[in-house]
């Protein structure tokens, strides 16, 4: 399965290829794949969103997915976990195989993925309910019911999402008490209870000022150390500095129906794609010439 | 290092199993399936009671509405509740003439009071204790407004307060706040642009507002006051107390006593003869043709209500 | 061109300020009518309470013919139908409100609306109707059955107790939880429809399943418009006239049994008008309206704070 992806087409692979030998000094051993994703396309109704998008993710990274809006950067991230299930004219076609499981097999439950594959989303989203609530649910669905265990599971999550300091004197208040920033860690400390494997980010610094911004960035590169993250930003900055590896997507027009359908253009090493980008629109876009 | 590095922190999940990515422990997903059927029942359920008085009425009132057609709609009411035959006319009469009379005092009232609480109240202390004050007399129970009614404007007159007008002055309390209410809905969904657009023509707020934003309102207004009246003319408990009793038809309102459809299947309900019973139920249908035949209009005006907004 | 003040000067100042007086009128025909329902009816029960005084509250018995004239026992029904209506509607009402927001694909959400809303305007003595004669005969053997089920068990027997007619509480507190369930179906459909889509994503992201989903961000997010709806329908269902007064039984009783006639405040007020002649059994029937009027009040001060409270929790403000 690995091997597939590599001899894929299209100039993902090619990028993919380009960038190994582009980071060929670098002694760091190359990470393990987890994800493969395999000419992934997602309809919304008789509209395609994006398509034919081949592209391996590896553990320990950050993968950043950037692009022009409606270049379906978020469709592709709201694949990784399911996401797309909840919207019922959302049809997915192609495989994401997740240690070579195909997350979109007939046997596979959404609601487990998830359990697998956390999610933070664009505006933070915090429960209506107190801050220990929030980082419990998670651990109560899946029948934690030890007081004394949940105490210890909701400190380190929220050790490990950099807010326990200043919310662990109120834990019982509500989480929508919180700032924009905290209520964003938060969501993170809530990802990370339940213990997944693959943290999505979907835009989590929109909302944000700068300095909850840089925060959270730091923490990024904190827990990268045991989980694998994908984000989707639209700041290329951030891209560049929090990220790995980068995939590049933009809009491509249908000639017939005049409708925007999303392609991958470019994926890579981050230093790479930056500074020497293959195909003409990544690099329009990455100099702010486009998008 | 830090705090995410140590051994406390939650361990990432290792390389997990096909297994471990299929469907979820039993307990949950049977407590899920059982919900979610439930939640498809409590619709059928609803669905079954609704369509089951709707027969048990259409099946039962039938024969004596259109036997002797068309003398149900025609002849006044038996005198005695024994003898059988058709004949609703005096109730049906009494119901159109209360429910107008209500609907021409009511609705007016409630227009006003709503453009005076989207229109210049808005946010103001008094605007809200208003607006306050209107879902609390959504709540009082339409007895109470009869009461009120035949203490404080049939008493005063005694027996010649009897009369449809009374009993239009209990609906029209009845109808007030839920004009209101829907009223204030609809100017709500008015964009503000519309009347800022007036407002720097130099029309006055008076103006634009009975130029501007009542016309673009209205489907939805109307649409809220059919709702109302089909509300009133199914009301019972505060005609019991004004509009007296009678069998023949009297199109005054002002003057002699009344009934109503929903008056008459009432009375004739508490009677075990089942000449009064078919009567009950034959009015129970022309009523409910009544009130569906206010909320179809309703519906079909929202409808292009919404149709020439999106568009 | 010279700009004079007078040019600045409102020209249809009085027609501006007539239109708002108007409308002022109109809301405040709102706040006069309410005070006037108030003054005049407890101005009615006078009479009432001064021959009765505050036993009118505690006396259990109505017997007009040996001027004793107690509400107790209505108090009591009205309370025992209106519990059971609430009992009945609010999980049915729920699990509307949740089919159609959570479940039911986009094409069905509006013929359950409609048909919700259908139940709304079937009159309430067309109700009644159906309940004195079509469902009270068919109750009967169904009462019969269930209370032999519990008849011995302690507490279940006593409330489950013998039944020996189609007209009781039951009978009054099934045909009113009908008729409230699309009060609370709706106005907590309403509420479920806020429940942002963040919400819900953040609750499936974390694994949960649909009926985890919504009791964790769905119930959570409406708990106080749902329980506004509750009390709204439990007001209602509380001045319910006809209905209940065709099917309740109408005889004064307080005891547990639910399968036993009883009566309550609207039914024996509508019931009992015609023969009232006396002044002091007119004044006592008003009084008993303005012991609804001032319960069914309570009920919607408590409804209209709740959700402004709960409101204001959703925003984080407290």
């Amino acid at each position: 399965m690995t091997e597939k992806v590599h001899t894929m087409h299209e100039p993902a692979d090619e990028s993919v290829d380009s960038a190994a030998r582009s980071t060929g000094g670098v002694a760091a051993p190359a990470n393990k794949l987890i994800f493969s994703v395999n000419d992934l396309s997602v309809d919304y109704g008789a509209f395609t969103a994006v398509r034919d998008v081949t592209l391996g993710i590896y553990a320990n990274d950050i993968t950043a997915f950037i692009g022009p809006s409606g270049c379906g950067k978020s469709t592709v991230l709201r694949c990784f976990n399911r996401m797309n299930d909840t919207i019922k004219s959302a049809k997915v076609h192609g495989s994401i195989l997740y240690h070579d499981i195909d997350l979109y097999g007939p046997t596979i439950s959404a609601t487990q993925v998830r359990r697998h594959i956390g999610m933070v989303f664009q505006k933070p989203n915090p429960f209506p309910k107190s801050i220990y609530d929030n980082v419990a649910y998670g651990p109560r669905l899946a029948g934690l019911k030890n007081k004394s265990e949940l105490d210890e599971l909701v400190e380190t999550s929220l050790r490990g999402a950099a807010l326990w300091d200043e919310v662990k004197d109120r834990l019982k208040s509500s989480a929508l008490g919180l700032s924009g920033g905290q209520q964003q860690r938060l969501c993170i400390g809530r990802a990370l209870a339940v213990k997944p494997d693959v943290i999505l980010m979907d835009e989590p610094c929109s909302a944000l000022d700068p300095i909850a911004t840089a925060r959270i960035e730091d923490l990024m590169q904190e827990i990268k150390q045991q989980y694998t993250i994908i984000i989707v930003t639209h700041n290329m900055q951030q891209a560049a500095r929090v990220s790995d590896r980068t995939a590049f997507f933009t809009t491509e027009v249908n000639s017939e129906s005049d409708r925007r359908t999303g392609v991958l253009v470019e994926y890579g090493r981050t230093d790479s794609i930056f500074s020497q980008p293959v195909d003409d629109r990544t690099e329009q876009y990455v100099t702010g010439r486009f998008g | 290092m830090t705090a995410v590095i140590d051994n406390t922190s939650p361990a990432p999940a290792m390389v997990p199993l096909l297994s471990d990515l299929s469907s979820v422990s039993g307990r949950r997903r049977n407590k899920n399936m059982v919900m979610t059927v439930l939640m498809g029942v409590s619709v059928v359920v609803v669905g079954f009671v609704l369509l089951l008085v709707l027969i048990t009425v259409v099946r039962k009132g039938w024969s004596i509405v259109v036997s002797e057609f068309p003398k149900w709609f025609t002849k006044d009411i038996q005198l005695s509740p024994r003898r059988a035959g058709p004949g609703m006319k005096a109730a049906i009469v009494g119901t159109i003439v209360a429910t107008a009379t209500a609907t021409v005092i009511a609705v007016p009232l409630g227009i006003a009071g709503a453009i005076y609480l989207n229109e210049y109240g808005k946010r103001s202390a008094f605007a809200r204790t208003l607006r306050f004050l209107t879902n609390v007399m959504a709540g009082v129970p339409s007895i109470v407004m009869g009461l009120f009614i035949y203490v404080f404007w049939v008493v005063p007159r005694g027996v010649d307060g009897l009369n449809a007008f009374s009993g239009a002055l209990a609906l029209a309390c009845l109808m007030l706040p839920i004009v209101v209410r829907s009223t204030e809905e609809m100017l709500r969904l008015v964009p503000q642009n519309l009347r800022d657009a007036s407002l720097a023509l130099g029309a006055t707020a008076s103006r634009t507002t009975l130029t501007v934003v009542i016309p673009k309102a209205a489907p939805g207004i109307i649409s809220g006051s059919l709702l109302a009246i089909a509300r009133a003319a199914g009301e019972t408990a505060p005609l019991i107390f004004t509009v007296g009793a009678a069998k023949a038809t009297n199109w005054n309102p002002f003057s002699g006593t009344n009934t109503s459809l929903s008056l008459q299947i009432y009375a004739n309900a508490k009677e075990s003869f089942p000449t009064a019973q078919e009567r009950a139920w034959g009015a129970a249908l022309t009523l409910i043709a009544l009130a569906f035949l206010f909320t179809f209009g309703a519906r079909a005006l929202s409808g292009r209500l919404s149709r020439t907004t999106e568009s | 061109m010279a700009l004079a003040l007078d040019d600045l000067k409102s020209k249809n100042q009085t027609a501006d300020r007539a239109f708002r007086g108007a409308t002022l009128a109109g809301g405040a025909t709102i706040v006069i009518i309410l005070g006037l329902i108030a003054w005049t009816i407890a101005d009615k029960s006078r009479l009432a309470f001064k021959t009765e005084g505050l036993s009118f509250f505690t006396e259990p018995r109505w017997a007009p013919a040996a001027n004793v004239y107690g509400a107790l026992s209505f108090i009591y029904g009205t309370a025992v139908t209106a519990t059971i209506a609430v009992l009945l509607a609010v999980p049915v009402s729920l699990g509307i409100a949740l089919f159609t927001t959570q479940v039911a694909p986009s094409w069905l959400k509006r013929p359950i609306v409609a048909m919700t809303d259908l139940v709304a305007v079937v009159p309430s003595v067309v109700f009644g109707l159906w309940g004195i004669i079509f469902l009270a005969p068919k109750l009967t053997p169904v009462f019969k059955r269930v209370s032999g089920w519990f008849h011995g068990v302690p507490v279940l027997g006593r409330i489950f107790g013998p039944a020996s007619s189609g007209r009781t509480f039951m009978t009054a507190g099934l045909i009113l939880a009908i008729m409230i369930t699309p009060i609370i179906a709706s106005i907590s459909r309403e509420v479920m429809e806020t429940c942002p889509l963040t919400d819900r994503d953040g609750a499936l992201a974390l694994g949960a399943t649909r009926w985890e989903m919504i009791k964790g961000a769905v119930l959570t997010h409406s708990a106080g418009g749902i329980v506004g709806s509750v009390m709204l329908g439990l007001g209602r269902a509380m001045g319910e006239t006809i209905a209940a007064a065709l099917v309740i039984g109408s005889s004064a009783a307080i005891t547990a049994n639910v399968f036993s006639p009883g009566d309550s405040l609207p039914s024996v007020i509508a019931f009992e008008w015609g023969e009232a002649t006396s002044d002091v059994k007119r004044s006592a029937l008003i009084a008993m309206g303005l012991t609804l009027f001032v319960m069914t009040l309570i009920v919607n001060f408590v409804a209209t704070a709740v959700v402004n409270r709960s409101m204001k929790r959703m925003r984080g403000e407290s």
